[in-house]
């Protein structure tokens, strides 16, 4: 596996543009047709779109259109009533969420959920234990696997921390960590499960505009590293400066999808945020 | 909480003192070097292996049980804390509220009692050691096949589950042919071993060698435990604890680890049974009541559920309060008659000034030179 080379953990990488050499038409999840319902709601209507290996797709749309419903349904945790959700190629549903995981799907929460009485690092570690193969007989008689494991993974935790600049709190437990420090924290410990996809469920939520812009900073840098990125927003503005295409959800449908200047100037999209004037209906 | 009108700041100040002073030793703990906190480690053990000798018990004071032979309440006492520490396993570690755990216990003596007693209607009549094995695996296969289908359940029913598998257990005994009811098993045979001049190691009369026996296993148990809790095994489990559904998608196969311990913490009750029974020569219903569970329940919680000391102390600390109130007259009122009177009051005066036990789960950093350099950084 070519988990450890995609590890994205070394910063200083990160300023070089990787855009030019990504291969814009290998997919990496189709959503194709999906439709999602509960009893009688529909959440998510035939909604059909496309992710390719190593751009930021944004996932857009009013409150309730239905994005977290549709990242629930790709990352397993909803069965699509209709349709079907792949991801390099095989059928996601079906499947456990912790198999989901390994083959690269990683995802952050909007409502933040971190282990809290476990240190930032354990955390980030728990997440390069989705890897390890460490059984309980090898770490309870502590043979040379776990070990092996063990400072791999620390290593790997300990990388991953100084990438999302929260290292100096390393040994702090997750709930005493400030509100930005936890949100960084999460994508850490996605990132160190090796994604091929990371899902960012309103990243920025809560974030004042300077850390708006340290966000959008890193996701580029994690896209830079290979990482394809899937980033839920319904900042407009925040989607534009950062994603490669956007897709436009209202009322559980896509109503458009295309480059950020397109979507913008998407009449269908205006529409739904901000309202269609009466004179033009 | 602020609309109560003097307490809070006086409140605030005392925890914040017991707090502090707690911090202190653990700090102190933690920043002495290496070798006095083996030196210390070795004297406590040390402590504790001498503990059930006349010689030595005689000089301290009110420790030893007026009521009751002290050998014997260590004894006890030993066996309450093997089980706190497996039960720390599954409610401390893995957050999995298991009301019945002494279920496992039953099982791991039945198991002895059945194989190697006379009294069986098998008649294998197995020496003792051949089947301490046989009922740690056993009582393992039993945490497995109850674990599986309920550890799909989560909280109120997995409590309500366990209850039921500990009491299906205790009626089997009270009314199974098989299992013998009050008349029990007899002569269910010691551990092996004995003396230049032919006396057995394990005898009736004096509790010493069981006791020590059942310290031995402890620091054993203890090391294979903490071996568990400071790998991937217990970040699973602990990730389990504070957020099921996050760890699962971390890729935590979160199915897969609370079996685990499960099944980790009922070996290890079914290792207390099997040296229980061994002991006590005699198995029979009546050694089995729910109370027990409860007990045990307690006593991880009041040591401070997910710390091994913690459950180590807890599980010491109820057992011998028990005993403590034995022959103790008050007013002509025999105090052990309401052993579980204090017993309540003292779990209730903690749940209000220490919620999280006595020696709470405060894990510290893997590496305190890490944590002084963090710091520095920090400063």
């Amino acid at each position: 596996m070519s988990d450890t080379e995609q590890t994205p953990a070394v910063p200083a990488q990160a300023a070089a543009p990787a855009v030019e050499t990504v291969d814009k038409r290998e997919p990496l999840l189709e959503v194709d047709h999906v439709t999602l319902r509960f009893g009688g709601v529909v959440a998510l209507n035939d909604v059909d779109f496309t992710l390719y290996k190593g751009e930021i797709l944004g996932l857009i749309g009013p409150n309730g259109a239905g994005k977290t419903t549709c990242f629930n349904a790709m990352t397993g945790i909803y069965q699509p009533t209709e349709g079907q959700i792949r991801f390099l190629g095989q059928k996601i549903s079906g499947k456990k969420r912790h198999q989901i995981t390994r083959m690269g799907m990683a995802r952050t929460f909007q409502n933040i959920r971190l282990f809290p009485e476990m240190t930032a690092l354990e955390n980030v570690q728990v997440g390069a234990d989705a890897h390890h193969k460490t059984s309980v007989i090898a770490a309870l008689l502590r043979l040379p696997r776990h070990w092996k494991e063990e400072r791999e993974g620390r290593e790997k935790a300990e990388r991953l921390l100084e990438f999302v600049g929260i290292s100096n709190r390393m040994h702090e437990f997750a709930r005493n960590l400030s509100y930005g420090e936890q949100r960084r924290l999460e994508i850490a410990r996605a990132l160190a499960t090796d994604p091929k996809l990371l899902c960012l469920d309103e990243p920025a939520a809560g974030f004042n505009p300077a850390e708006k812009e340290e966000l959008l900073q890193l996701i580029r840098q994690i896209r830079d590293q290979g990482v394809t990125v899937l980033l839920i927003e319904h900042d407009m503005r925040l989607v534009m400066g950062v994603t490669d295409r956007i897709v436009v959800l209202e009322f559980g449908k896509k109503i458009a999808e295309g480059l950020p200047a397109e979507v913008r100037d998407n009449p269908k999209v205006v529409a739904a945020y901000l309202g269609v004037p009466d004179d033009a209906a | 909480m602020t609309t109560t009108i003097d307490p809070p700041e006086r409140r605030e100040t005392a925890a914040d003192k017991l707090r502090q002073g707690r911090h202190a030793i653990s700090e102190r703990w933690h920043h002495a070097p290496r070798w006095v906190r083996w030196v210390l480690l070795v004297a406590v053990i040390a402590f504790f292996y001498a503990l059930p000798n006349k010689e030595f018990y005689q000089y301290l004071g009110p420790i030893p049980t007026p009521g009751a032979n002290f050998t014997q309440v260590m004894f006890t006492v030993s066996i309450y804390v093997l089980l706190a520490v497996g039960l720390n396993i599954v409610v401390g570690f893995a957050g999995l509220l298991d009301l019945g755990y002494f279920g496992f216990f039953a099982v791991g003596a039945y198991t002895v009692a059945v194989l190697t007693s006379p009294s069986s209607d098998l008649k294998t009549l197995w020496p003792w050691l051949a089947v301490v094995a046989i009922a740690i695996g056993l009582t393992m296969v039993s945490g497995v096949m109850l674990g599986t289908p309920t550890l799909r359940l989560r909280g109120d029913y997995l409590a309500l589950v366990t209850l039921g598998f500990a009491e299906m257990i205790r009626i089997a005994a009270v009314s199974s042919e098989f299992l013998k009811g009050q008349r029990g098993f007899n002569q269910i045979p010691h551990p092996p071993g004995q003396y230049a001049d032919g006396r057995p190691w394990f005898g009736v009369l004096d509790a010493r060698p069981y006791y020590w026996l059942v310290l031995t296993l402890i620091i054993l148990v203890v090391i294979g435990v903490r071996n568990l809790t400071h790998s991937r095994v217990g970040r699973a489990w602990i990730s389990i604890r504070e957020d099921e559904d996050a760890a699962q998608l971390m890729g935590v196969p979160t199915f897969k680890f609370k079996l685990w311990a499960f099944a980790s913490g009922a070996a290890i009750a079914g290792l207390a049974g099997a040296l229980f029974a061994g002991k006590q020569n005699f198995v029979n219903s009546q050694n089995f009541e729910l109370l027990n569970s409860i007990i045990i329940l307690a006593a991880v919680i009041f040591g401070g559920s997910g710390n091994i000391v913690g459950a180590i102390v807890g599980g010491g600390l109820v057992a011998y309060m028990i005993e403590r109130f034995r022959g103790i007259e008050l007013f002509g009122i025999e105090l052990y008659e309401y052993r579980f009177l204090f017993f309540g009051l003292v779990l209730v005066v903690m749940m209000i000034f220490r919620p999280q036990g006595l020696i709470p789960n405060r894990r510290r950093a893997a590496e305190f030179k890490d944590r002084r350099k963090e710091v520095i950084v920090g400063e």
